[in-house]
């Protein structure tokens, strides 16, 4: 007898969620756009309401053209299943408000995403939960932060600016041996660079804005579940559900009860769903994440090197340089690379000066372009200090990590010759 | 029927396990050629797994049977006591009831000639799958066959499960790779 095949991440990249239908043999993920689906009869409805079928009702709770996208995602993360969201900022939330109650507190990593540090610190805090920020590089810091409310432990595989490594293997063990899903932003490392469930994550968060999409057009975000954590002794997900007839999600659904709580109450009340178009679009940025990440990771790298090299740039921190005290991380869990964002500072004597340089190099690039996002397959450049965080004075902008001669970018496909020349141009015009 | 792809998510099994007792194949032919499906600790609660799926298999054209000690009917059907009182013949003896109990229930899905043992989600009895396969039965252990279902029809898939179907083929009936 012959064993049933496992296929390759490439092979699931491009058919994974999709088959195609009897009727029209589409080849392409069609676009379902639609609000609502037509029941058979009103058993069919009533069943469909009571989750005793499964199948679409409202776009707003789910979607053909988003259910490719979303099992898509859920097979190249090696993921149980996985629900797709208007935003990241969205599938963060989403993830939250499933698993949270009142009082219930979170541990973060402090090297995240200023939007999520906003979220985690203000918008929780209005639901009455609490987060204590940790410095992520020291496991102990992690475990003296957990307390008897601790629910669940949060961080970014690849930090957000500065391009830290998140040490999962042993965070993920910490946790499971205080029963606290370990969930985790991979969203500048894609399935393609690292899968944080093969390293004991439960829950991974995308904002599949950035390289998922990766042409800079739609918004979108995505949650996958390993499936292999015991939610039991959640009383978000163990205890009856006023909304559902005194459904217990966990003793029903078993090892999809948090995604079915997250699509069929947190995303139905909150609202906060994705259009199918915009599914659409990241699915065709699906079909090609290996060959972009692979040459997203390589330009970035040149582009790392040339710059360390650079009379003009103080410093460079990426992890895929052997200086960078994180590169062993990168190495073990990023092993094609560790992404295409990170940052650079500019050489200044004063933080004022640092300011004015940083202006100047943005006004010089000419293929760099100077907007607020990252994971395009355009190159992309920001200076935190004159944009972002220009109200923020130098003393502020240090305690946020953010240097005034700091600068971010990420890398896109171009040639990599011309990026070079580009920031070398900008860089020699430069007092 | 489309090639199998290999299922590995969300089961208890050893590899060997899995090859004996969550065939793709031999789940995808009961589920094709099944007409009767008994439930053995059948809950007359609606908000009870089993009833999720003894609901859901009705909608998907079987017939259920209720197996629980308290009688009386659920979903429409007469429940009976024990496997050994349904008066007419059964094809699939699904069974929701504790594993040290799968035991003496493979001996009587063999006695009234089931052509299936199917032990749900997280029921784990090897030595009475082995039982029943040994006497002829397909056995399937540690597997939903409401899900199961779901996967080769397409529902599971709606909900964004990884159902971990990959073809090209295209479907031969609406929504189901059956």
């Amino acid at each position: 007898m012959t064993l049933p095949r496992s296929f390759g991440f490439e092979t699931r990249m491009l058919h994974a969620g999709h088959v195609p239908d009897a009727e029209t043999g589409s080849r392409a993920v069609p676009i379902h756009q639609s609000t609502s689906f037509v029941f058979h009869d009103t058993r069919h409805a009533a069943h469909l309401f009571e989750l005793k079928q499964y199948g679409n009702i409202y776009t707003r709770i789910s979607n053909p053209t988003t259910a490719a996208l979303e099992e898509r995602i859920a097979s190249l993360e090696n993921g149980t299943g996985a629900l797709a969201v208007a935003s990241g900022m969205a599938a963060q939330l989403t993830t939250f408000l499933t698993l949270l109650s009142p009082g219930d507190e979170i541990v973060a990593s402090s090297h995240l995403y200023g939007g999520s540090v906003t979220q985690l610190t203000h918008t929780l805090k209005k639901l009455s939960l609490k987060v204590h920020f940790v410095d992520p590089t020291r496991l102990e810091n992690w475990e003296r932060a957990i307390t008897p409310r601790t629910r669940l432990l949060y961080g970014e595989i690849i930090g957000n600016p500065r391009g830290s490594i998140l040490d999962m293997e042993p965070l993920a063990k910490l946790g499971n041996a205080h029963r606290i899903p370990l969930v985790v932003d991979a969203t500048f490392a894609t399935p393609y660079l690292c899968r944080p469930i093969d390293w004991g994550a439960t829950i991974v968060v995308h904002s599949a804005t950035k390289f998922i999409g990766g042409h800079g057009n739609s918004l979108g975000g995505v949650i996958v579940d390993s499936g292999k954590f015991d939610f039991s002794s959640f009383a978000t997900l163990a205890e009856p559900s006023d909304a559902y007839h005194g459904l217990r999600f966990h003793d029903t659904f078993a090892h999809y009860a948090f995604l079915m709580k997250a699509r069929v109450e947190t995303v139905r009340d909150t609202g906060c769903c994705i259009s199918p178009t915009n599914s659409f679009l990241l699915i065709q940025g699906l079909e090609t994440l290996s060959v972009r990440m692979e040459r997203h990771v390589h330009n970035a790298l040149l582009v790392a090197r040339f710059l360390d090299a650079h009379p003009k740039v103080a410093w460079v921190s990426y992890a895929g340089l052997p200086d960078h005290p994180d590169h062993a991380l990168a190495k073990k869990y990023l092993p094609l690379g560790p992404g295409a964002v990170f940052t650079f500072g500019l050489s200044a004597p004063t933080p004022a000066d640092a300011r004015e340089k940083g202006k100047q190099l943005i006004e010089r690039l000419q293929l760099f372009s100077h907007l607020a996002n990252v994971g395009d397959a355009r190159s992309l450049v920001i200076h935190p200090a004159s944009t972002t965080h220009q109200q923020l004075s130098d003393d502020e902008l240090s305690r946020a990590g953010v240097g005034p001669e700091m600068v971010r970018l990420s890398v896109g496909l171009e040639t990599s010759e011309d990026l070079l020349w580009d920031l070398e141009q900008a860089l020699e015009g430069l007092p | 029927m489309t090639a199998a792809c290999a299922i590995r998510l969300n089961s208890a099994l050893t590899p060997d396990q899995k090859a004996l007792f969550q065939s793709p194949d031999q789940i995808r032919n009961v589920l094709a050629t099944a007409r009767t499906v008994a439930i053995v600790g059948l809950s007359v609660e609606p908000q009870k797994a089993s009833h999720f799926v003894a609901s859901y298999l009705q909608d998907a054209g079987y017939r259920i049977v209720p197996v629980n000690p308290r009688g009386g009917v659920i979903l429409g059907e007469t429940v009976y006591a024990t496997l050994a009182q349904v008066p007419f013949a059964v094809d699939v003896v699904d069974v929701f009831r504790p594993s040290p109990e799968v035991d003496a229930l493979a001996a009587a899905a063999i006695q009234i000639g089931a052509r299936v043992l199917w032990q749900q989600l997280r029921i784990n009895n090897i030595g009475a799958a082995i039982q029943a396969r040994e006497a002829g039965l397909v056995s399937i252990v540690d597997a939903c066959i409401k899900m199961e279902h779901g996967r080769y029809s397409g529902g599971l898939h709606t909900v964004g499960m990884n159902t971990e179907i990959v073809t090209a083929r295209r479907s031969r009936v609406h929504g189901s790779t059956f």
